[in-house]
């Protein structure tokens, strides 16, 4: 003991030291910089190439941006607005077409005084998506989104009111023969509910319509489907045949995994003929081909024609995509259906498409993000799109002779918003219907 | 010796259509084939009698008549004298050739931008994830225009390049000496042999010698460059040793090649400026310019976001056994990632290739000819004859899309994982 006590501890420190600061090169700023942009040779060279690239791009662009006028009537009272404020060889952005014309570009040659009936079907448009697409919004609204086709159709193109009043009571009929059928025989209730309501739709709905459309005559002032175009054009389109081509799509996809032959093989064949052919070539068979596939002097909607080949179109990728995801779910989940004792159409309803369909969000969003980019291409079929359509008929008034950048920068910064804004809520439902903890 | 009730007759009732699953996928499918061809026959009796109305026959007799328009790009020999099917012919190969020249670019470009997105350095990965939203957001159609207004309103006057008498100086200068890029055309050197071997007249079809040498001697040289591989393989199987190959593989590949084109006088001739426009070389027409670059650009940013998905999609631990091996980086990146990785970005890449042939139909918006725009645009217009000139256009865009995708079901079928 008294040995040890000997050994004299010649310091002791009694005290924590102060915590110092890291180095310089180990902190803040100089750290990041060192760790994400000059971590090796490769990287410096990486970045420097990066920031020329940055700096040549935004060296043309900011000044441009900069300079830009939105307050003139013609593109030459614009470039001189330029000239006298920036001097003499500056270039600028002439914006002041977007504030001059954006009304053609959002309503196309809509008659002016009507502007209120594309902007109010809008505004009803996100009502009725709302509940669909957060699941914060009561569900009772979905009763208004299964009616708004009716509205919004009403709303855009006018007529009487009786037209799709006349359509809907076809649901109507149908739901009604079900009902009073369905506790008999339910195969009966489902094929008699499909006749009545052709029968109405084919027979009864025009004799209908036109009387009551005497007795009460109800109706906005008719807009020809010529008159569409811009936004309008593209939104129309791209929502509807968005809403139609996912149930039909689900269906070809579903026939495709089938285990009958001749349902398999039709699916097979109109899945595969669709997507081997370019869409223009669709649209040419919608605006060219329809005449000779209808009855001698059927003649519709040029519009609607559309929609109906874009919605096949669509429909067949959206087909592809499901059937990764029917592929990618486990066997014993269809097992598990069937040891469940649900017939066909309970397994799939319950539990094989709502994993399925989980799965392809991301394909699904996609598919639809490439739908409402090609509903520019309907300007080949002679329908005013913004990006062509209209950008061509403003380019061609005397006051916008000569723009070139400005509109496609407009409608492709419109453009972006919607695809962008489509992907981003694509990746927060996927988030939201997120059920394993991987 | 009756004792049991007899079991009841197994006879056929006609609910049992519906209610036995012996017999109902048969009813359902008799149905829809009814209905199919109920469907089928209407269309076909309403397109017999609007063509009787309009008093048109369904021939596609008007394929052998003179065409009478001009085509301004082609890859065979053209005039207006040459008939309608002639046309369509160089309409295809102009089809063909955006899309193997498109599809070329495009993965290129993609396979940088997807690995430069996941690269550490943050400012080219942001600029790299600007670069994918950007294309990928907004219509096709809006970056053909665009590039085509860029070629057409934002380059020089061919005249611009020719140099001024009093300052010595042109206005506008060629890139690295090779490329003008003027708002009518871009002149490219052209390629010419001085001593070709002719062509050998086979009926209708005339065979290039020249050419056909060119790509005897190229898989001449890859097949001796296989047997060199295998004989390496064979040699380090026996002895454990591989020998060097590089510089025989090399040789294998370049002397060949190198000495025919030296044989055949093949060179350069660049183009220059004499008077108002370029001579010697090619002038592309900026039409086929725009589409090009806009369509690799597009398709481009989906191949990255496919590269991208495919090199995350193999898990670190491959990485990580692979050294745990022995194996040094380059090796593990051949024999270990890039196998697996493959297998995910290969079906995904064909389909985009797919796309890009079908978009290129969008050639019509810049006044390229290609098979839209001669089948289904002069033709049809000239001739009238709608029916036959879009029904044979979607039959060749849907043979070209199943040889594609039927190569790819090939390949799938070959690098599927084989599981037990």
């Amino acid at each position: 003991m008294s040995e040890t006590g000997t050994q004299t501890v010649r310091f002791v420190r009694d005290t924590m030291l102060p915590e110092a600061a890291p180095p310089a090169s180990q902190s803040g700023a100089v750290k990041w910089l060192r760790e994400n942009l000059f971590s090796g040779w490769l990287n410096t060279i990486l970045t420097i190439l990066g920031a020329l690239v940055l700096f040549q791009i935004l060296r043309g662009l900011v000044p441009w941006f900069a300079h830009s006028v939105w307050n003139a009537q013609t593109l030459g009272e614009c470039r001189q607005i330029i000239a006298e404020t920036w001097g003499e060889g500056a270039r600028g952005a002439c914006l002041a077409v977007v504030r001059d014309r954006w009304t053609q570009w959002t309503f196309g040659f809509y008659p002016a005084h009507l502007y209120w009936r594309p902007v109010l079907a809008l505004v009803l448009l996100f009502a009725a998506l709302a509940p669909i697409l957060f699941s914060a919004v009561p569900r009772r609204l979905m009763a208004f989104s299964a009616l708004f086709p009716f509205v919004g159709y009403w709303l855009l193109w006018g007529g009487t009111i009786w037209t799709p009043v006349v359509a809907l009571a076809g649901f109507v009929v149908g739901y009604a023969v079900w009902r009073g059928m369905a506790k008999r025989n339910a195969l009966a209730a489902v094929l008699l509910a499909v006749a009545a309501a052709l029968v109405w739709w084919l027979f009864l709905a025009g004799p209908v319509e036109r009387a009551l459309a005497g007795v009460a005559p109800l109706a906005l002032e008719s807009v020809r489907s010529s008159s569409f175009g811009g936004f309008v054009l593209a939104l129309t389109i791209g929502v509807s045949a968005i809403s139609l081509s996912l149930p039909l799509g689900i269906m070809l996809a579903l026939g495709r995994q089938s285990d009958m032959f001749l349902i398999k093989t039709l699916s097979v064949c109109f899945i595969e003929f669709i997507r081997g052919v370019p869409l223009i070539t669709l649209l040419f068979t919608a605006s060219l081909l329809l005449n000779y596939f209808l009855p001698p002097g059927t003649n519709f909607d040029i519009i609607l024609r559309v929609i109906i080949m874009v919605t096949l179109f669509a429909a067949a990728y959206i087909a592809e995509v499901i059937r990764g995801g029917l592929a990618a779910l486990p066997r014993g989940q269809y097992e598990a259906a069937d040891a469940l004792g649900l017939d066909y159409f309970q397994a799939q309803r319950l539990i094989v498409l709502p994993q399925a369909l989980k799965i392809s969000i991301p394909g699904i969003v996609s598919t639809f993000i490439g739908l409402f980019k090609d509903t520019t291409l309907v300007v080949f079929v002679g329908l005013l799109d913004p990006l062509k359509g209209i950008t061509d008929a403003v380019r061609a008034s005397t006051d916008w002779k000569g723009i070139y950048w400005e509109p496609y920068i407009f409608v492709g910064f419109i453009f972006f918003l919607f695809c962008f804004g489509m992907s981003r809520y694509s990746m927060y439902l996927e988030r939201r219907l997120k059920r394993d903890h991987r | 010796m009756a004792n049991a009730v007899d079991a009841p007759k197994d006879s056929f009732r006609l609910s049992m259509l519906i209610y036995d699953t012996r017999y109902r996928s048969l009813t359902i499918q008799v149905i829809v084939l009814m209905l199919f061809m109920a469907g089928a026959a209407w269309l076909v009796d309403n397109t017999v009698r609007n063509l009787a109305v309009l008093g048109k026959d369904f021939n596609f007799g008007f394929l052998g008549q003179r065409a009478g328009y001009d085509i301004a790009q082609r890859l065979i020999p053209y005039t207006n004298a040459d008939t309608h099917a002639r046309a369509l012919l160089v309409g295809l190969l102009n089809t063909l050739l955006i899309a193997v020249l498109g599809c070329f670019a495009a993965t290129v470009i993609g396979v940088i931008v997807g690995v430069l997105r996941l690269s550490s350095n943050w400012l080219v990965a942001r600029l790299m994830t600007v670069y994918v939203e950007m294309f990928r957001n907004v219509p096709l159609l809006l970056w053909i225009l665009l590039v085509f207004t860029a070629f057409t309103e934002a380059s020089p006057l061919p005249a611009t390049f020719r140099v001024n008498a009093q300052t010595g100086e042109a206005e506008s200068s060629m890139l690295f000496g090779l490329f003008a890029v003027t708002n009518r055309y871009t002149a490219i050197p052209d390629v010419l042999v001085e001593r070709g071997l002719g062509s050998l007249a086979l009926g209708p079809l005339s065979i290039n010698l020249t050419f056909l040498a060119i790509v005897a001697v190229i898989a001449g040289s890859l097949l001796a460059r296989r047997a060199l591989l295998r004989h390496a393989t064979a040699v380090q199987e026996a002895t454990g040793l591989r020998p060097k190959t590089w510089w025989k593989s090399l040789l294998i590949l370049i002397l060949p090649i190198a000495a025919l084109l030296w044989a055949l006088g093949v060179h350069l001739s660049v183009p220059a400026i004499t008077g108002f426009n370029f001579t010697g070389g090619v002038n592309v027409s900026n039409s086929f310019m725009a589409l090009w670059l806009a369509l690799s650009l597009y398709t481009s940013a989906f191949i990255a976001e496919i590269v991208r998905a495919g090199i995350l999609a193999v898990s670190r631990g491959q990485t990580e056994a692979a050294f745990a091996l022995g194996l040094r980086p380059r090796r593990t990146m051949s024999l270990v990632i890039l196998p697996q990785a493959l297998r995910v970005i290969v079906p995904p890449l064909i389909s985009q290739y797919l796309n890009l042939t079908k978009n290129s139909s969008l050639a019509i918006a810049v006044g390229y000819l290609d098979l839209r725009g001669t089948l289904g645009g002069i033709t049809l217009n000239q001739t009238g004859r709608e029916l036959e000139c879009v029904l044979l256009m979607m039959l060749i865009y849907l043979a070209i899309s199943l040889v594609i995708s039927g190569a790819m079901n090939v390949y799938n079928a070959r690098i599927k994982l084989k599981e037990r």
